[in-house]
C-alpha cells in the first residue's frame, strides 16, 4: 500500500426513522457502499447540535453527513426537520469562517423508503471528501506556527 | 351508527367541531363549537312535516346523494336516516336565516314547535382521557383531470354519484338510468381516476377495484349492458375479493387492461372512451351510453388544520400519520390520541371496521389501567443551569415545554407525557441545561471520540 493512499473518515448524523432506517435497509438489502461513513444515529435530525458537527470535524472527520426526513411532512416528530433546515445552512457558514470547504459537509433529506438514494449518496460523498484529501487541520495548524 | 346514538354512555355532539385541545393524555381538554341547528333536539321527533313545509322548493344539490337530487334548507341529514333522525335547517339555503323574508311555514307546520331561528352556536368544554380521530376522506374531484370530461355530461358519474344511484335510497330509488330516463345499453368504467397517477395521487387508493367490480356487477345485474372496465391492475387484495372478480369476470364484463385515457362527449351526447388496451397493444375506442369514474379516496381538505389542533403528523400523501405502519397503525405520535379508519389512509369497510374497533379497544384499556406507559426517552431540564430564556419553548412540536416562574427568576419544565424525545430543544439550548435522555451530548461526543481514537479503525484501513 502507497503512503499517499487516503481513505476519507466521514461521519454521518442520521435520524432514527428515515435516514437510519435507510441505511439499515440498505445494509439488510446487502447494498454495496464504501466503508467509510460512521454512523451516530440520533432520534430526530432536531437533536444535532451543529457543535457535534464541529466536534467531529475537531477530532478528525474528513467530512460530515447530516440527514433526516424530507420536509415537510415526513418528520416523525412533526416538524424537526425545520429545526435542521434552519440551522445547517448558518452552520455552512460558520464552517467556511473555519475554512473547511463547503464539500466537507452535506445535509439533506432520505427517507426510510430511500434505501438507494443512501448508498449512492456515501459513493458520491466518499469520492467527493477522497478528492479533496484528508482535511488535517492539526497538521496545518503547526505549519502556520513554524 | 344507531347503536351509538342510544347507547346511554355515548354523547354524541353531531353539527359540532373542534376548535381547541389542550393538555395531555388522561386530561385533554376539548373545546367543542356546537352550529346551531335551529331545530330544539329534545321537541323534534324526526317526523319530516318541515321538510314538507319548506318554502324553498327549488332546492340545493343534496350532498347525500352527490348531487343527484335536490333537497330543501330544512332537512334530515342522510335522506331521513341520519343519526339522530331530527331535522336541520340549512342556514345559507333558508330563506329566513338567508334574506329576513318567509311565511315561515316550517314552523307552522312542526307539530311539537321544535323550529327555533334564535338558536346561538354554543362552544363546550369537555374534559377528556383520549381522543380518536376518525374523520374519513374526501371524494377525489374527477374535473381536476380534464382528459375525463367530467361534468360536460350528466352521463359521467363519479364512483359516490354511481353508488347513490344504484341505491334503494337514491335518487332513482335504485334504478341504474342515463339522464334522459333510459338504461344504458353499454357503460364504461374506469378505474384509478386520481389515484396512481403522477398528475393527482401517487398512491394506490385500494378500494377502487373492489367497487368497481361491484358496480359492474350491478349495471349487469339491474339493466343487462355491456360493461367495459378500463383497469391497469386488478387489486382483489381481500378474503373473497378474488372470487368476486372471477365472479364478475364470468358475468360477462369486457376488462381491458390499460388506463382509460380521455373521455369525449360527441355532438349528439353520446359518449366514446379512449384507452390503450396494452394485452393486444393496439389503442381502443368505445362508444357508451355512461360512463362511470371510479375516483380515489384523498384526505379531507382541511386536514392539515385537524392535524395541527391534534398534534398529530401527516404523512406525504396527506393521510394522517400513524406511530408505526406495521406495529403501531392506529397510535398517533401524541399520547393518547388515536386514529379510526380512513383518515389514515384509503380502507374498505371491513379494514376500517377492524381500524376503529383496535382504536376503540386501546382507549379501553388505557381507561381501565388508569395509568399510560412512557418512552423513558424524554428531555430532562437541569433547574440550576436553565437560565429561562425560553428558546426551547416555541421549538417543542409537542408543547411540552412550559415555563415556570418562581423566586422572581424562571426555569422551563418539561411535561413527561407530552414529551417524545425527539431532542431538539437539547439541540437549540443555549445553556446546555436540557438533556435529552438517551441521546445525551456527552453520550455522542463519546461516540465521536470512540470512532476518532487513533488506533481501530485507522489501522484497519491502513491494512486494506
Amino acid at each position: 500500500m502507497s503512503e499517499n493512499h487516503f481513505e476519507p473518515r466521514i461521519v454521518g448524523f442520521l435520524c432514527n426513522w428515515c435516514t437510519y432506517t435507510a441505511a439499515d435497509t440498505a445494509g439488510v438489502n446487502r447494498m454495496k457502499m464504501p466503508p467509510n461513513v460512521d454512523i451516530i444515529r440520533v432520534m430526530c435530525s432536531g437533536r444535532i447540535d451543529p457543535e457535534f458537527v464541529l466536534k467531529a470535524f475537531a477530532l478528525g472527520a474528513d467530512g460530515v453527513i447530516v440527514s433526516g426526513c424530507h420536509p415537510p411532512g415526513d418528520c416523525h416528530y412533526s416538524n424537526g426537520n425545520f429545526k435542521t433546515f434552519r440551522r445547517m445552512p448558518l452552520l455552512e457558514t460558520v464552517l467556511a469562517q473555519y475554512g473547511i470547504e463547503k464539500e466537507r459537509f452535506h445535509w439533506g433529506w432520505i427517507s426510510g423508503a430511500e434505501a438507494n438514494k443512501w448508498t449512492q449518496l456515501v459513493h458520491d460523498f466518499t469520492e467527493q471528501v477522497r478528492t479533496l484529501g484528508p482535511l488535517d487541520w492539526q497538521h496545518e495548524l503547526a505549519s502556520k506556527e513554524d | 351508527m344507531m347503536d351509538v346514538g342510544r347507547h346511554p354512555n355515548i354523547e354524541l355532539l353531531t353539527y359540532s367541531d373542534v376548535i381547541g385541545v389542550s393538555g395531555y393524555v388522561g386530561q385533554f381538554k376539548a373545546q367543542i363549537r356546537k352550529r346551531p341547528r335551529y331545530v330544539d333536539m329534545t321537541l323534534c321527533t324526526g317526523c319530516g312535516e318541515c321538510v314538507d313545509a319548506c318554502v324553498y322548493r327549488k332546492g340545493v344539490p343534496n350532498e347525500f346523494d352527490a348531487g343527484l337530487s335536490k333537497r330543501r334548507a330544512a332537512y334530515i341529514p342522510l335522506n331521513g336516516q341520519g343519526v339522530p333522525m331530527k331535522a336541520v335547517i340549512d342556514k345559507d339555503t333558508c330563506v329566513w336565516l338567508s334574506r329576513g323574508k318567509c311565511l315561515k311555514d316550517c314552523v307552522k307546520a312542526c307539530p311539537t314547535g321544535a323550529i327555533n331561528f334564535d338558536q346561538k352556536e354554543e362552544i363546550v368544554e369537555l374534559n377528556v382521557g383520549s381522543i380518536v380521530v376518525a374523520t374519513g376522506f374526501e371524494m377525489f374531484d374527477p374535473k381536476r383531470l380534464s382528459a375525463y370530461a367530467y361534468g360536460k355530461s350528466p352521463d359521467i358519474l363519479d364512483g359516490l354519484q354511481f353508488e347513490r344511484m344504484s341505491s334503494a335510497t337514491g335518487p332513482t330509488k335504485g334504478q341504474i338510468l342515463t339522464a334522459d330516463g333510459k338504461k344504458p345499453e353499454r357503460v364504461a368504467i374506469i378505474h384509478c381516476v386520481g389515484s396512481r397517477d403522477e398528475h393527482a395521487n401517487r398512491y394506490c387508493s385500494r378500494v377502487c377495484c373492489m367497487y368497481a367490480l361491484k358496480h359492474a356487477h350491478l349495471v349487469r345485474d339491474k339493466t343487462g349492458a355491456e360493461v367495459f372496465e378500463f383497469y391497469m391492475d386488478i387489486r382483489a387484495f381481500g378474503k373473497d375479493y378474488e372470487e368476486f372478480y372471477q365472479r364478475v369476470q364470468e358475468e360477462g364484463v369486457y376488462f381491458v387492461r390499460g388506463r382509460g385515457a380521455e373521455v369525449v362527449v360527441l355532438n349528439d351526447g353520446k359518449l366514446q372512451v379512449k384507452a390503450e388496451d396494452t394485452t393486444l397493444g393496439i389503442p381502443v375506442q368505445i362508444s357508451v351510453d355512461m360512463v362511470v369514474l371510479e375516483t380515489a379516496m384523498e384526505p379531507q381538505r382541511d386536514s392539515d388544520k385537524v392535524a395541527s389542533l391534534f398534534s398529530i403528523s401527516r404523512s406525504a400523501s396527506g393521510f394522517f400519520q400513524e406511530a408505526h405502519p406495521k406495529l403501531r397503525p392506529f397510535h398517533t405520535n401524541t399520547e393518547g390520541v388515536f386514529l379510526a379508519g380512513t383518515c389514515q389512509a384509503p380502507k374498505d369497510v371491513p379494514d376500517t371496521v377492524a381500524h376503529a374497533g383496535a382504536a376503540a379497544s386501546e382507549v379501553l384499556s388505557m381507561l381501565s389501567r388508569g395509568e399510560v406507559v412512557i418512552s423513558p426517552t424524554t428531555a430532562l431540564v437541569d433547574e440550576k443551569l436553565c437560565s429561562g430564556c425560553k428558546t426551547c419553548i416555541a421549538l417543542c412540536p409537542y408543547t411540552a415545554l412550559s415555563y415556570l416562574a418562581h423566586n422572581g427568576t424562571g426555569v422551563v419544565q418539561v411535561n413527561e407525557a407530552l414529551c417524545k424525545g425527539c431532542g431538539t430543544c437539547a439541540a437549540a439550548c443555549p445553556a446546555g441545561a436540557i438533556t435529552a435522555r438517551h441521546f445525551t451530548d456527552q453520550q455522542i461526543v463519546a461516540e465521536l471520540e470512540g470512532l476518532f481514537k487513533p488506533s481501530a479503525m485507522a489501522k484497519e484501513l491502513a491494512s486494506i
